[in-house]
């Protein structure tokens, strides 16, 4: 139960992170952070008590117990979505940097109202 | 099994990465080839509305059999709901890419914008069509950052500052939805919607219950733009290019919004009484906050987009208003009632704000400003627009014979019904302030003839935007026409059914 | 951009081949051990980006837009999803089917359809990679110029 808690403190962190800082960079940072955070959530989920790696070994013969593969398949998914979600954002921050000449998100502030 | 119902993400698919690679040889010929694409699928969608009724087609992808009774392997669902929302995405996205033939060659490199529609129609399409949960989320990655590079697409600073917003936003609403799905298959051990309602409906822990219902109505509810999630979407709908503005406001927010918090709180939890009350108090705070911040606003775009915000309250309020009925099980004939003035409801205002952002992109496109101050007298100029514009802004502001007006009227008497006469009489005095903030709009824009000064360049928008518009606004006129309860029967009735009634849903794909 | 030093030039001359060599063996044997298409494509535009970054992109006549990757990207995910609809033709005439005959569990021939989704999604990911990679370069240069 406390490896849970741990992935939920490490979710909050990212929030932190994501509400409180000013650099647009560390928000991304941030952002990922909490990604991670359920991925190890994710991963944890399918543990199995005494199973080992599932991979099938056709050396192997008796009754073995596997850990759940299915959400280690959603992870793997979710990585990849999560390296295009931070690629797309690091572009769009390339971008603002050239157009308003600073990373502070308190500049950044044409849309008001 | 209906071999069509991969098609709907394939065709698309394969649109976008052909469109890229001709890109580089034949840059002039892109535009048709996406064309082509959103025509075929918006035929194929209706055929599938027509052939539909009544019956789910199931489609079980790879060829997996359930094994013991157990579904292994991803569905894909074809409904009566799932196939309303097919026809309005494919429609509202042929309308929306014939708008932009002419609309975007005032932006550079075409070709990248007609891969990244169609991509986002792909997404769209495989989430309404999904039956299992994870599937909804990856479908829903795609369309949501295919959106996050359209609304950035010519690469100003208001538009690099909005989209950044969104993105954030939008990357914190996917980790909610996946941290749901985890807890959904920690208790359920399966990912099939109809398979985790079965598991859910023989025994579950309250708690746990309520933290996933509450962990998916907020990852859902930042998709959907309901208060008090709604701070990214002024700023993407407004400074995004036109014709992907229709699309954000008038199909996305709907598809992977408002659907998939029907599709699963219908249908795969229990209802309760307690987030059907939240649910309802959501909708009508978006109902009444969104048009009050509507009011002051003097740029065109955004005031569309808190408009938005107001008539998705409508939705939401309504479907709540559904939940608590038939929690309560009692009076189910006015639960099919307000569900019915729900559904209808998302219908036309996909048609109408489509439309109404339509043409504020044909304002833009002529007069070059957005301010409603800064322009007027154009009905003397652009006719079509004018007159398009008069005719959406009726419906949305709920007057008859438009079809605005016949779905807030069954929303409005569903809630009396129900005796919630205070939800009823908010839903009015929102609806008198909607008709006061477009009278503005249309006289501000087009009716006001103290400034004529330099208007003599100022044309008819050219024929493809003109085409749009129209086609919109005759499919207003239509609409009104399914309120008829003949029609109503046909085209919504079904979709009513599968939501209060859970057992159809879940009943074909497990197989009994 | 300077390319960098010239010990990282010549360990950089040896290592990247080795490394281009693994991260192929990763991709092609993803249906017997743990990697497949993704991390093996990764591992392969890892290798091209350490060459670019150790040699400067001023050895590289770098176009305005990146036409090689984008159209490799977009082709192999063309041909991926053509198997996929294969699977419709052939077979038990369902989309995503397994319709290559399977073989023996083992051997580095066999398990039908997978080894081919894993060599074509491997060529898009590390084709991906390389884009987003040059396109970012590409925005520095501009930046800088």
């Amino acid at each position: 139960m406390i490896v849970y808690l741990l992935c939920f403190v490490l979710f909050l962190t990212g929030l932190y992170g994501v509400i409180t800082r000013r650099n647009l960079v560390k928000i991304v940072i941030s952002l990922s952070i909490m990604e991670f955070s359920i991925f190890l959530f994710l991963a944890l989920i399918g543990y199995v008590d005494g199973g080992t790696v599932p991979i099938v070994d056709p050396a192997d013969k008796g009754v073995v117990t596997y850990v759940d593969p299915l959400p280690q398949a959603m992870v793997l998914t979710a990585i990849v979505i999560g390296l295009a979600t931070t690629a797309m954002l690091m572009a769009v921050i390339i971008r603002i940097y050239r157009k308003y000449k600073t990373m502070d998100i308190r500049e950044i502030k044409n849309l008001r109202g | 099994m209906n071999p069509f119902i991969p098609l709907y993400v394939a065709i698309p698919l394969a649109g976008a990465f052909l469109t890229m690679i001709l890109g580089k040889f034949l840059p002039r010929l892109n535009k048709y080839l996406g064309m082509i694409v959103l025509v075929s699928l918006a035929v194929m969608s209706l055929i599938s509305m027509v052939t539909v009724s009544g019956s789910t087609y199931i489609y079980k992808v790879g060829g997996w059999e359930p094994v013991n009774g157990i579904p292994v392997g991803i569905y894909m669902v074809l409904d009566n709901l799932s196939a309303l929302l097919l026809c309005i995405i494919n429609i509202v996205g042929l309308l929306a890419v014939i708008y932009s033939f002419t609309y975007i060659s005032q932006y550079t490199s075409e070709n990248y914008f007609y891969s990244l529609f169609c991509l986002m129609i792909a997404g769209m399409n495989g989430v309404v069509l999904s039956g299992d949960l994870f599937n909804i989320f990856v479908f829903l990655e795609i369309s949501a950052i295919s959106s996050y590079a359209l609304v950035a697409f010519g690469v100003e600073r208001e538009q690099l500052e909005a989209t950044f917003k969104y993105q954030v936003l939008g990357g914190l609403a996917s980790m909610l939805i996946l941290l749901g799905t985890g807890f959904i298959y920690w208790k359920t051990k399966t990912l099939n919607i109809a398979d985790a309602r079965a598991v859910l409906s023989a025994g579950h822990e309250k708690s746990f219950y309520l933290l996933t219902q509450l962990l998916l109505l907020s990852g859902f509810g930042l998709k959907a733009a309901i208060i008090p999630f709604h701070a990214w979407l002024p700023d993407a709908h407004s400074s995004a290019p036109s014709p992907i503005s229709a699309m954000l406001s008038g199909v996305l927010i709907k598809a992977v919004g408002i659907y998939v918090i029907l599709r699963l709180f219908f249908n795969m939890f229990m209802l309760s009484e307690e987030m059907a009350v939240l649910i309802t108090v959501l909708g009508t705070l978006s109902m009444a906050v969104g048009v009050f911040l509507a009011i002051g606003q003097w740029d065109i775009k955004r005031l569309l987009a808190y408009h938005s915000i107001s008539q998705m309250g409508y939705v939401v309020m309504s479907a709540g208003i559904g939940m608590l009925l038939i929690a309560r099980g009692t009076r189910p004939e006015v639960a099919t009632l307000a569900l019915g003035g729900a559904l209808f409801h998302l219908v036309n205002h996909a048609a109408f704000k489509s439309l109404l952002f339509l043409n504020a992109g044909a304002i833009e496109y002529r007069t070059g400003t957005r301010n409603l101050q800064e322009m007027g007298g154009l009905a003397r100029f652009m006719p079509a627009t004018s007159s398009t514009s008069f005719a959406a802004s009726m419906a949305i502001s709920g007057l008859p014979p438009f079809n605005g007006f016949f779905s807030k009227l069954i929303i409005i008497i569903a809630a009396v019904m129900a005796r919630f006469y205070l939800l009823a009489a908010i839903a009015v005095i929102v609806s008198i302030i909607t008709l006061a903030s477009f009278m503005k709009f249309q006289r501000y824009a087009f009716y006001n003839t103290k400034r004529e000064n330099d208007k003599t360049t100022l044309k008819e928008v050219p024929f493809p935007m003109v085409f749009s518009m129209v086609t919109l606004a005759l499919i207003c006129l239509i609409l009104s026409l399914a309120a008829i309860p003949h029609l109503r029967d046909i085209i919504f009735a079904p979709a009513i059914r599968i939501l209060t009634d859970a057992q159809l849903y879940t009943a074909p794909i497990l197989g009994f | 951009m300077k390319g960098m030093s010239i010990i990282v030039k010549e360990t950089t001359r040896l290592l990247a081949g080795l490394i281009f060599l693994y991260g192929i063996y990763i991709i092609i044997h993803g249906h017997l051990t743990p990697g497949g298409g993704f991390a093996g494509g990764v591992v392969v535009a890892g290798s091209l980006i350490l060459l670019i970054l150790a040699y400067g992109s001023d050895y590289m006549h770098l176009t305005r837009e990146e036409t090689g990757t984008t159209i490799t990207e977009n082709l192999a995910l063309l041909i991926a999803l053509l198997i996929a609809l294969g699977g419709m033709a052939f077979g038990i005439k369902v989309f995503f089917s397994n319709w290559l005959p399977r073989g023996t569990a083992g051997e580095l021939v066999s398990a039908g359809v997978i080894p081919l989704y894993n060599i074509f999604i491997g060529m898009e990911v590390a084709a991906s990679i390389l884009t987003i990679f040059l396109a970012l370069l590409i925005f520095k240069e501009e930046l800088t110029k």
